[in-house]
């Protein structure tokens, strides 16, 4: 139950933000510290998500396999590989560690 | 983004959620970064709302999509409930990118279209064959979530501003992890944004004002009259 509450709160959530975009007047959302702070929430949100999702562990912090993964990502993201080569990286990396007991 | 929707089919089942929980997420939220963000909030034990939130502050980037949207498609009022769901990274990109409002208004809606056909069928594709996988730790797909956010991060931190907010938020984010409630931490980390600005714009008001010399203040009236005009400008382009 718990999750579809989630799906249903984001649903709605991210629907109306999109459509706010279209249907508010242009100077509402045009003032440079409204788009600074869009722009940078973004930033902020990816790279905590990125950070958390690598190293924690329920609310432990772990340094496993998954590290492993994600160096390869940024590797393969240094060499402009596509986005998918980019996902399959940090996936074969990850597997590999893991059945080599990392 | 196709392809990626494989990526996220698989990551939500292996979260825990069901094939429809999985299928109605792509099909009714349909922004890549919020729906990873989602499934991984829910994986680690978040409450919905907390989950929810951080799902929902990634879409808000949207909203400014939608804003250059509309001024672009000129859409009639009637069709953007209708076209809203298709305001994403991608159909924004391809359609700034066309030099009239027909084509722009056609790749819109041929961008939008294709994907969310795409995404959906993929997603499904994806839960689909983390069922068959079984345990998906295993192959090491708890590792595409963080991937993808760092695929999408990346091409963001084009100045010292955006990695200085990167930075913080990672501390933040791990930093809280083991005495915030799951679901929090992100939240918190989601402060850096705010808090860099606000010390940037400190700095360079400190700057301007400990700063004496004549050409300094040549520089000034220069920002001034800058900053006037483009008030002005804007104004104008409001009136057209």
């Amino acid at each position: 139950m718990n999750v579809w509450i989630a799906i249903g709160v984001t649903a709605v959530g991210c629907y109306a933000v999109k459509l706010a975009g279209l249907l508010v007047p242009a100077g509402v959302l045009e003032k440079p510290l409204v788009k600074r702070l869009a722009a940078l929430l973004p930033v902020a949100l990816l790279a905590a998500l990125t950070a958390q999702q690598t190293f924690a562990d329920g609310q432990d912090l772990v340094l496993d396999a998954r590290a492993a993964g994600l160096a390869a990502a940024a590797v393969a993201l240094v060499l402009r590989a596509p986005f998918l080569l980019v996902v399959a990286a940090a996936v074969v990396v990850t597997a590999g560690g893991r059945a080599l007991g990392g | 983004m196709g392809l990626s929707g494989f990526a996220f089919g698989v990551t939500s089942a292996g979260s825990g959620l069901t094939l429809l929980q999985t299928c109605a997420l792509s099909l009714l939220v349909f922004t890549g970064a919020s729906q990873f963000a989602l499934v991984g909030a829910l994986a680690a034990g978040g409450n919905p709302f907390t989950a929810a939130a951080g799902a929902f502050f990634l879409g808000v980037r949207n909203a400014f999509y939608g804003l250059r949207l509309s001024q672009l498609l000129a859409l009639p009022r009637g069709l953007r409930p209708m076209a809203a769901q298709w305001v994403i990274d991608e159909t924004t990109a391809v359609t700034l990118a066309q030099p009239t409002r027909r084509s722009a208004r056609i790749g819109f809606t041929v961008t939008g279209a294709t994907l969310y056909g795409l995404w959906n069928l993929t997603t499904l594709l994806g839960a689909l064959g983390a069922r068959a996988l079984g345990d998906t730790d295993t192959w090491g797909l708890d590792a595409a979530g963080p991937a993808v956010f760092l695929a999408l991060l990346a091409p963001m931190l084009t100045t010292s501003t955006e990695r200085v907010v990167a930075a913080l938020a990672v501390l933040l984010g791990l930093g809280l992890l083991p005495v915030l409630p799951a679901g929090v931490p992100v939240l918190a980390a989601a402060l850096a944004a705010p808090a860099v600005l606000y010390l940037a714009g400190r700095r360079t008001r400190g700057a301007r004002g400990s700063d004496e010399s004549p050409g300094e203040r040549v520089d000034d009236t220069a920002t001034a009259h800058d900053v006037r005009g483009r008030v002005r400008g804007g104004a104008g382009e409001e009136d057209r």
